[in-house]
């Protein structure tokens, strides 16, 4: 370097816009306009609608109103069952969130401020089309009426756990609500889902797939994968990104390039990317259909990244107050779904707040009701499925090893050695 | 006739056999199946309209058309990834990865997905897939093109790990593998694919059809090589030989050379393993002799040596052995001072029945 009159290089690290220490900035959420962006037709090029990602579908207008192309036009019947999925999401987020403190259980995660999502698409798809989702997409069960009692049982690892005790608590997997199997490591289904939408076609089926990864997964190769074999083979699949602007305290800028939206990265794979109010049950519902309707027509692949923000810590080992402001979550400007539909529905004039706070309560009952039920059962610790199925499972059938360390583990248990 | 020696009389559906070398032996396998069930399909990087860099693939495309035997990208996650898709939907893919040296991309998917998916959905979900992969050295194929990563394998628990010696196997436990419900890593040792191999490089090579070996005598239709169950070669009293893939042919040799009237027993599948065989051996012999290509810290030979010490105790007269590659990367030039010849096996089984 001696000699050298080049200028210096500096390394750029990301920094989030605000942390615990400073005040909540989020003048880079540029929310534009309720309905102003347009809706391509199913089956338009590719080439003409790569302007899309860069703009933030919403059909939510700030009075409340459902506005422009994108608007699904439910029924207020709809929009109540809506409504009521993400409200049951949430009561139960909170009370299975202190049962852990509790000690019932090791872990939970909640999905406060996603509640749109996997609701709104719970309900958009039809049965038989499979969903690969996250560990924060528990309100596709909800918004299906899975049984929160059998719910419960996973989460307490208890002798009616429908995953025997194998699994971490919400590490769900619900074959017979299309509910693919979650794993703990990160973007792998992804590709699964690109795998089982290849399957279907494959079949001349008529089913389609959906899968999740946070924003900080898609810095996993395995987005890079499940994108490259989607485009390769026209897989009818909607991929999202729900971009929750965190991946424990890590915010979105180490995924991607600041500013740069995550649905523009279709773009590089030659399918539309999508950007959508995640916060937006109606903007989330018809995003979903425009995609289902590409990918039944096998017009190919969607790219959809849902824009919200995870208003609660990661989990129940996370204390967020750690790495960003206490109060960012208030500030959030595409608010908060359940109180932005609620507010639709007032404004139709089909809903009130003295039946908000009804159901609200009913739900509350519900979950309790259910906890209770579990309870009853046992919760961590205090009751365990049949020891044997510990062994199952790992191949469809026992093999000697297992046979033999079966054998060995109830030698020991009846004292015999 | 030797113990589970197999032969054309062996096929219970089919008795018009022919020769065949490993390659049309496995296309043959991937033939009757593409044919049987509609839900077998194959993919992986160059197997569609080209027919597979090493021909196993070779006339399916056009047989079957484009969608039962296509092209994927260059992603060995992507095409493992997408293959447990398959497999969860209710399909039988056998996904290719070109070498086994190139499996690692796919290595979380193979381990934390397609080996635990049973397990960890309760048997809600599975994925029944089969990898066929070549593998293994002896070909100058250096660092890249020559490894034999079967331990890394063999202990995940949920996966089978199956590889053939001969083109009989290869087709049945091909067959065997592919109709299993369980993800199967199907490791084809390539320096076998033409003919056999027995460790001498300087030896004029024999294909399949002119080596005189009953194996490569193949059946035309279905059948199968159950996996979990090994194959005893060449039965003897002084020592048992645990060998696999190209180490099977090798061991032939190593035998020969050392004047030791060892049991060759080829294992076939290393999960499930055939321990009632292997045990049964040891026995009888009281020593053993464990041969294989991959470096031996770690290696599956390793665990044999655990398993038969436990087992056979008792019954052993010398330390049980392990003739190995050794502890660092596949080299090029020194190709055949690493590949464990015929000459380090001879030299163990000499030491072997000469101890105490």
């Amino acid at each position: 370097m001696k000699g050298s009159n080049l200028p210096r290089l500096e390394l750029h690290i990301p920094e989030p816009p605000s942390r615990p220490d400073t005040e909540v900035d989020f003048s880079h959420v540029n929310r534009g306009k309720a309905g102003a962006v347009r809706r391509p037709d199913i089956a338009a090029p590719e080439a003409e609608m790569r302007d899309l990602p860069y703009e933030l579908i919403r059909v939510l207008d700030d009075e409340n109103a459902a506005v422009g192309p994108w608007d699904p036009k439910l029924s207020a019947d709809t929009l109540i069952k809506g409504l009521r999925a993400m409200m049951l999401t949430r009561a139960f987020d909170d009370r299975l969130f202190r049962a852990h403190r509790q000690g019932k259980t090791s872990f939970y995660m909640k999905s406060t401020g996603e509640e749109a999502i996997a609701a709104a698409q719970s309900m958009a798809l039809d049965k038989g089309d499979m969903f690969f989702p996250t560990y924060r997409a528990l309100a596709w069960l909800h918004a299906r009426n899975y049984p929160l009692t059998t719910l419960c049982n996973q989460i307490f690892s208890n002798a009616e756990d429908p995953l025997a005790g194998k699994q971490l608590p919400i590490l769900h997997s619900a074959r017979a609500y299309d509910f693919y199997s979650i794993s703990g490591n990160l973007g792998v289904r992804f590709v699964h889902a690109v795998g089982w939408a290849m399957a279907s076609a494959y079949k001349n089926d008529t089913k389609i797939s959906l899968a999740y990864v946070g924003d900080g997964t898609t810095a996993e190769g395995d987005f890079h994968e499940a994108m490259t074999f989607a485009a390769a083979y026209r897989a009818p699949t909607i991929l999202c990104v729900t971009n929750n602007q965190y991946a424990i305290s890590s915010f979105a800028g180490f995924a991607a390039p600041e500013r740069l939206p995550f649905a523009a990265k279709a773009l590089a794979y030659g399918f539309p990317g999508i950007k959508v109010d995640g916060n937006d049950f109606l903007a989330v519902w018809g995003a979903t259909q425009w995609a289902a309707e590409r990918a039944r027509t096998n017009n190919g692949p969607t790219l959809i990244e849902f824009y919200t923000y995870r208003a609660e810590g990661h989990s129940t080992s996370d204390d967020p107050s750690a790495y960003r402001p206490k109060d960012e979550a208030k500030h959030w400007p595409l608010g908060d779904p359940v109180e932005r539909l609620k507010g639709h529905l007032i404004a139709l004039g089909e809903w009130s707040e003295e039946q908000h706070e009804a159901l609200a309560g009913e739900l509350k009952e519900k979950v309790k009701v259910a906890v209770k039920e579990a309870e009853a059962i046992g919760t961590l610790g205090q009751s365990k499925p049949p020891i044997d199925e510990m062994f199952e499972d790992v191949f469809e059938e026992l093999d000697w090893r297992l046979k033999e360390q079966k054998a060995e583990l109830h030698s020991r248990r009846e004292g015999r050695d | 006739m030797v113990e589970n020696q197999p032969s054309v009389n062996d096929a219970a559906t089919e008795t018009y056999s022919k020769k065949m070398n490993m390659i049309q032996a496995l296309n043959s396998g991937l033939d009757v199946m593409l044919g049987k069930d509609e839900d077998v399909l194959i993919f992986g990087e160059d197997v569609g309209y080209f027919g597979g860099v090493f021909r196993v693939t070779e006339g399916l495309q056009n047989k079957y058309g484009l969608k039962r035997c296509f092209d994927a990208p260059l992603t060995e996650g992507g095409i493992i990834g997408s293959a447990i898709g398959m497999g969860a939907y209710g399909l039988r893919p056998v996904p290719e990865i070109q070498f086994a040296d190139y499996i690692l991309p796919a290595y979380d998917q193979l381990v934390s997905e397609a080996a635990r998916l049973r397990y960890r959905s309760n048997g809600e979900f599975w994925a029944p897939i089969t990898v066929r992969t070549p593998y293994g050295g002896g070909i100058f194929g250096g660092q890249t093109h020559s490894q034999s990563p079967e331990a890394i394998f063999a202990h995940v628990t949920g996966l089978k790990t199956v590889i053939p010696s001969n083109p009989y196997d290869a087709k049945g436990l091909l067959i065997a593998s592919i109709e299993s419900n369980d993800p199967v890593v199907f490791l084809e040792p390539k320096r076998l694919y033409n003919g056999p191999f027995y460790g001498r490089p300087d030896e004029e090579l024999k294909t399949w059809a002119n080596s005189g070996d009953d194996s490569a005598e193949v059946p035309l239709g279905h059948y199968e090589v159950p996996l979990g169950q090994a194959a005893i070669l060449r039965p003897g009293r002084e020592a048992t030989v645990l060998a696999y893939g190209t180490m099977v042919h090798v061991a032939k040799a190593g035998i020969e050379d050392s004047g030791v009237d060892a049991e060759l027993i080829d294992l076939r599948s290393i999960v499930p393993l055939d321990i009632d065989t292997i045990v049964r051996s040891v026995k009888k012999t009281g020593r053993c002799i464990i041969l294989h290509e991959a470096s031996r810290y770690g290696g599956f030979g390793g665990e044999l040596s655990a398993l038969v010490q436990e087992r056979c105790f008792d019954h052993l007269r010398a330390p049980i052995a392990r003739v190995c590659g050794y502890d660092m990367p596949y080299p090029h030039a020194f190709e055949w001072d690493y590949f464990p010849g015929p000459i380090r096996l001879a030299r163990a089984l000499k030491t072997a029945v000469e101890y105490r």
